[in-house]
C-alpha cells in the first residue's frame, strides 16, 4: 500500500511538472522574449498562463501534504537537510505569483506593468533552477547521508558541511539547469500549440529547438557529473531492471520530439515533449527505488500507519471524483481548439 | 533572537500575513457572487461593475493568498520538523482534505474570472459559489488541524511516538466545532466589515455615489449577521478552552491562582512576578459564570500548574482584551444597523452611522489577528497540549534569524505593494449619482 502511494506522490510530481513546469518555462521566455514579435510573445504566455496557474500551482501543495501525511520522516527529513534551498524556492514561487497576478490584475499603466514582468521572468528562472537541486540533492544521496550523521555530529559539525555541501554540487547544479531547461522546452512546445499566427508560431518553434539542445547538454552533463558526485545514482540508473528500456524510450521520445518540431507537427511535439519530460522523471524513481531519500528513507521503513495510507486513498479516490471532471472542464474552457478561435476575453 | 524565538516568530509572521489573504478568499468570493446575482436579476449594471471590480481585487488576493499559504505548507517542515515527523500521520488528513478543496477554489476562480463571455449566466455563477464553498471547506479543513494541536486526539503515546493512529478521532478533536465556527464567522464578519467600511468611508464624501451605495448593502448583507453572532460564537469557545485547556483560560483572564466564583477582568495588566492583573475592571463571579454558566464555579489558575508550563501570560490577555474588546463594538454596531434597516432608514444618509462603519473597516482583520494570538501563544508552552513542547520541535538548523528576515522582509514588501493596488483599484471607482441614467440603464456586456 505504501508502494501504491508513493507512486501516486510521483504522478502528483509529475503533474506539477508537466503543468507547473510549463507556466515557470512560460516565464523563462517573457525573460527571453527577443525579436520584432517581444510584446506580442508577452502576451501569449500571459494568456496562456492565466486562467490555469494556480491550478497547476496545486498540484505542488499536493505532492507535499501526501508526503508529510504518508511518509513523514522523509517530509521532515528533507525539510531538514533542504532547508535553504526550500526557502529560496519558496521566495521564488512567491515572487512568481504575486508578480504575475499584480502584473495581470493591477493597474495598465506601463512602468510597473514592465517591472512586475521582470520580477516574473527572474522568478520563473530561479524556482527550476533550485527545485531541480533540490531533486539532485536527493539523487545524489549526500542528503541521506547528512541526516544519518546528524544525531550523532550535528553539534560538532560545521554548519556548511551540513547544510550546504549536501545540495550544492556540480551535480546538484547541472540537474538544476536541466529541469530549467526541460521547462523551457516544455513551454515552448506547448506555446507552439497555442500561439495563433504563424510568425509566433515559428518564434516558438526556434526557441523549443534551442531548449531541446539544452536538454541535451544538460542531461549529458548531469549524466558524467554523476559518475563522480552521484556514484549511488549512477550505479542506479544502469542497474536496476527498468534502466535500459526507459533509457531508449526516453531517447526515442526526445527524438519524435524534435523531428515533429522539424517539421511543424505542432500536437505531437508537445505529447512527446510531455512523455519525454515523464520518462525522465520517472527514471530517476527507477533508479532510486524503493528510496524516497536514498540511502536510509525507503517506502517500507518511513510509510506512516496502515490507518492513515487507508484513510489517505480514500480520500485521494473522493477527491479525484470531484478534481478530475472540474480540472477537465476548466482545460475545455480556455485551452481546447475550440476555446481559441473565439477571441480571447479577459476580465478587463 | 534565539533559534526558537527566530522560528517562533517566523511562523507568526507568515500566519498572520497568510490569514489575512485567507479571510478574503472565503468571504468575498460570497460578496461576488451576492452582486452577480443582483445584477441579472435586476439589470442593474451597477452590481455587474461591482461584480467585476470584486472578482479582480480578489484575484490578486488570492494569488498572494495561494502563494503565501504553500509557504505555510513548506515551514511547517521547515521550521518544525519533529512536529511534522510526530503529527503528519495523524493530522495530515485535514491538510490532504484541504488541498482537494484548494484545486476546487483555484480552478472555479479562474473559471469564474476569465468566464464572463464564455459559460452561461447560471454556470457562471454557480462557478462563483463553488469559490465560495471551497474557500470555506479550506478553513474548515485547516483550523481542525489547528483545533488538533489544541486537544490532540486519535492515538496513544508509547515512548514519546504515536500508536494506534486514527486519523478520524483526530479529525473530531473537541476544539475543531468551537474554532471552527468562530473561525468562519470572523472571516464574514471582518471582509464584510472592512468592504462596508472603505465604502462607508467614501459615501461620506457623497452619501448618493450609485456604486458605493450598493456595495455597502451587499457588504453589510454577509457581515452584520455574522458580527452579531460572534460573541456567542465566542462563548462556546471560551468554555471549551475552560474546559480543555484551563492554562490558556487562566492567562487569557490574567487568572493567576485558583478560585471559586472568580471574578471577569476587563482590561488591565498581568503583572506576572507580582502574580496579579493590575488596573483591571472586575466583575465579581463574572468569570466563573461566563466560563462554567454557574457564578460560584471553581476556575482553574495559572498556580496550578509549575511556572515552566505558563505561556507568555500578557501577550495572551492583552491579545484577548483587544478582541472582546472591538468584538462587542462590532456586534452593537451589527445591532445599529438592523434596527436602522428595520426602520426603513437611509443607511448611507446617516453620518454617524457612517462613521461608525468606516472606523470599523480594520477591526475584524484586528480580532482575527488577535484572536489566534490567543489561540496560539496561550497554547504554549506546547506545540502539541501536552503532548510536544514547541521547542522539542524545532528544526536544529542554527541561524534561523535569516529566514525569519528573509520571509518578514518579502512579506512586507508585498503587504505595501497590495495595499497600494487596492487602494488604486477602490479609487477608480465609478462615480455616477444616484438616479443618473447609467446606474439604472440594463446590463451592455
Ligand atoms: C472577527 C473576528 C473575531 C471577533 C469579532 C471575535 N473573535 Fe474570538 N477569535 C477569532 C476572531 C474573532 C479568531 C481569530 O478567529 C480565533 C482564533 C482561533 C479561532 O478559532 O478563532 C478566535 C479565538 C477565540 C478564542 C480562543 C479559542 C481557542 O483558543 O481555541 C476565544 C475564547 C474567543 N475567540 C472568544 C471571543 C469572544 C468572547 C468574542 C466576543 C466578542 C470574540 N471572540 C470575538
Ligand atoms: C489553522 C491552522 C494553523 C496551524 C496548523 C498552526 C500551526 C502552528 C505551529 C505548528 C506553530 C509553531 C509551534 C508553536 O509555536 O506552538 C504555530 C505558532 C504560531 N501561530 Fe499558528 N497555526 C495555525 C493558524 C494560525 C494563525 C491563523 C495565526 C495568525 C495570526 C497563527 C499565529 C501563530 C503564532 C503567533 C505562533 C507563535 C506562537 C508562539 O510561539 O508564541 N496561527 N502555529
Ligand atoms: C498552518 C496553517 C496553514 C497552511 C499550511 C495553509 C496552507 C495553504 C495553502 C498551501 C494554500 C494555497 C492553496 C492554493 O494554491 O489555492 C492556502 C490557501 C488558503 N488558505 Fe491556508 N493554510 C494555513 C492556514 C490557514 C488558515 C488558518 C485559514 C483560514 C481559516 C486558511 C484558509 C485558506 C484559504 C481560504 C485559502 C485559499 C486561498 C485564498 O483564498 O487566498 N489557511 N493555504
Amino acid at each position: 500500500m505504501a508502494t501504491a502511494v508513493a507512486l501516486i506522490a510521483l504522478v502528483a510530481l509529475n503533474a506539477y511538472v508537466l503543468l507547473a513546469g510549463a507556466d515557470f518555462g512560460g516565464g523563462v521566455w517573457d525573460f527571453f522574449a527577443t525579436g520584432p514579435r517581444r510584446a506580442e510573445q508577452r502576451v501569449l504566455i500571459a494568456e496562456a498562463i492565466g486562467p490555469i496557474w494556480e491550478a497547476n500551482h496545486v498540484w505542488l501543495i499536493l505532492v507535499v501534504v501526501l508526503l508529510f501525511t504518508c511518509f513523514p520522516a522523509v517530509f521532515s527529513g528533507l525539510a531538514i537537510a533542504l532547508h535553504i534551498p526550500l526557502t529560496l524556492m519558496l521566495v521564488g514561487i512567491v515572487l512568481r505569483g504575486s508578480a504575475f497576478a499584480f502584473r495581470s490584475y493591477g493597474s495598465s499603466d506601463d512602468a510597473p506593468q514592465r517591472r512586475w514582468g521582470r520580477v516574473f521572468a527572474i522568478a520563473s528562472v530561479l524556482t527550476p533552477l533550485v527545485l531541480g537541486i533540490c531533486i539532485g540533492a536527493i539523487a545524489s544521496g549526500r542528503v541521506g547521508d547528512m541526516l544519518d550523521r546528524l544525531p550523532q555530529r550535528g553539534a560538532t559539525e560545521s554548519f556548511v558541511s551540513l547544510y550546504v555541501t549536501p545540495w550544492l554540487s556540480p551535480f546538484t547544479v547541472a540537474v538544476g539547469a536541466l529541469a530549467l531547461a526541460l521547462f523551457a522546452f516544455l513551454a515552448a512546445t506547448y506555446l507552439t500549440v497555442e500561439a495563433e499566427n504563424a510568425e509566433l508560431r515559428e518564434d516558438f518553434r526556434r526557441r523549443a529547438l534551442w531548449a531541446a539542445a539544452a536538454v541535451f547538454v544538460t542531461a549529458f552533463l548531469a549524466l558524467i557529473l554523476a559518475w563522480s558526485h552521484a556514484p549511488r545514482m549512477s550505479a542506479g540508473l544502469i542497474a536496476s531492471q527498468w534502466a535500459l528500456p526507459l533509457h531508449i524510450l526516453t531517447g526515442i521520445v526526445a527524438i519524435v520530439a524534435i523531428v515533429a518540431l522539424w517539421v511543424r507537427r505542432w500536437h505531437l511535439a508537445r505529447v512527446a515533449a510531455a512523455a519525454q519530460v515523464s520518462l525522465i522523471l520517472w527514471g530517476w524513481a527507477a533508479a532510486q527505488a524503493p528510496y524516497l531519500v536514498p540511502p536510509t528513507l525507503s517506502v517500507g521503513n518511513s510509510a506512516a500507519p496502515r490507518s492513515t495510507l487507508q484513510l489517505f486513498l480514500v480520500v485521494l479516490a473522493l477527491g479525484a471524483l470531484v478534481l478530475f471532471p472540474s480540472l477537465t472542464y476548466l482545460f475545455r474552457l480556455f485551452k481546447s481548439d475550440r476555446a481559441r478561435e473565439r477571441a480571447p476575453e479577459r476580465s478587463e | 533572537m534565539g533559534d526558537l524565538l527566530a522560528a517562533r516568530s517566523q511562523m507568526a509572521v507568515s500566519l498572520g500575513f497568510h490569514i489575512l489573504f485567507a479571510v478574503v478568499g472565503i468571504a468575498m468570493p460570497m460578496l461576488m457572487v451576492i452582486a452577480e446575482v443582483r445584477w441579472r436579476r435586476t439589470g442593474d449594471a451597477m452590481y455587474l461593475e461591482l461584480a467585476k471590480r470584486w472578482a479582480k481585487g480578489t484575484a490578486i488576493l488570492f494569488a498572494v493568498g495561494a502563494v503565501s499559504g504553500t509557504v505555510l505548507s513548506f515551514e511547517l517542515g521547515l521550521l518544525w520538523p519533529g512536529f511534522m515527523r510526530f503529527a503528519g500521520a495523524i493530522i495530515g488528513m485535514p491538510f490532504s482534505l484541504e488541498g482537494f478543496a484548494f484545486f476546487a477554489e483555484a480552478i472555479f476562480l479562474g473559471v469564474y474570472l476569465y468566464g464572463w463571455t464564455r459559460i452561461s449566466p447560471r454556470a457562471h455563477i454557480a462557478a462563483g459559489m463553488v469559490v465560495a464553498l471551497s474557500g470555506a471547506a479550506s478553513a474548515l479543513f485547516v483550523v481542525i488541524a489547528n483545533a488538533w494541536m489544541n486537544s490532540p486526539t486519535g492515538f496513544q503515546l508509547q515512548n514519546g511516538s504515536p500508536i494506534g493512529v486514527d486519523p478520524i478521532a483526530a479529525m473530531l478533536t473537541p476544539a475543531a466545532f468551537p474554532e471552527v465556527l468562530h473561525m468562519l464567522l470572523a472571516a464574514y464578519a471582518a471582509t464584510g466589515f472592512a468592504v462596508a467600511g472603505i465604502h462607508g468611508f467614501l459615501l461620506l464624501r457623497d452619501s448618493r455615489n450609485a456604486f458605493h451605495r450598493r456595495a455597502l448593502v451587499v457588504a453589510l448583507i454577509v457581515g452584520v449577521p455574522a458580527a452579531i453572532l460572534q460573541p456567542v460564537s465566542g462563548d462556546i469557545s471560551a468554555r471549551y478552552v475552560a474546559r480543555w485547556q484551563p492554562t490558556k483560560l487562566a492567562s487569557m483572564e490574567g487568572q493567576f491562582h485558583t478560585e471559586a466564583g472568580a471574578p471577569l477582568r476587563i482590561g488591565g495588566f498581568p503583572d506576572v512576578n507580582a502574580q496579579r492583573t493590575r488596573w483591571a475592571v472586575e466583575i465579581p463571579g463574572g468569570l466563573s459564570l461566563l466560563a462554567f454558566h454557574d457564578p460560584h464555579a471553581v476556575v482553574r489558575g495559572l498556580d496550578a500548574v509549575p511556572r515552566r508550563d505558563w505561556p507568555p501570560v500578557p501577550v495572551v490577555h492583552v491579545a484577548f482584551q483587544v478582541m472582546v474588546g472591538l468584538g462587542t463594538y462590532l456586534a452593537l454596531l451589527g445591532i445599529w444597523i438592523v434596527i436602522a434597516a428595520w426602520r426603513r432608514r437611509d443607511l448611507a444618509a446617516d453620518r454617524w452611522l457612517m462613521r461608525a462603519v468606516a472606523l470599523a473597516a480594520p477591526m475584524g482583520f484586528v480580532c482575527i489577528e488577535a484572536g489566534w494570538t490567543v489561540t496560539e501563544v496561550g497554547r504554549q508552552p506546547w506545540v502539541i497540549y501536552g503532548v510536544m513542547r514547541t521547542a522539542d520541535a524545532v528544526t536544529p538548523m542554527p541561524g534561523l534569524i535569516v529566514p525569519f528576515l528573509v520571509i518578514s522582509a518579502l512579506y512586507c514588501f508585498l503587504g505595501v505593494i497590495v495595499a497600494w493596488l487596492l487602494y488604486d483599484l477602490v479609487m477608480r471607482s465609478p462615480v455616477t449619482r444616484e438616479g443618473d441614467a447609467a446606474a439604472t440603464a440594463p446590463a451592455a456586456a
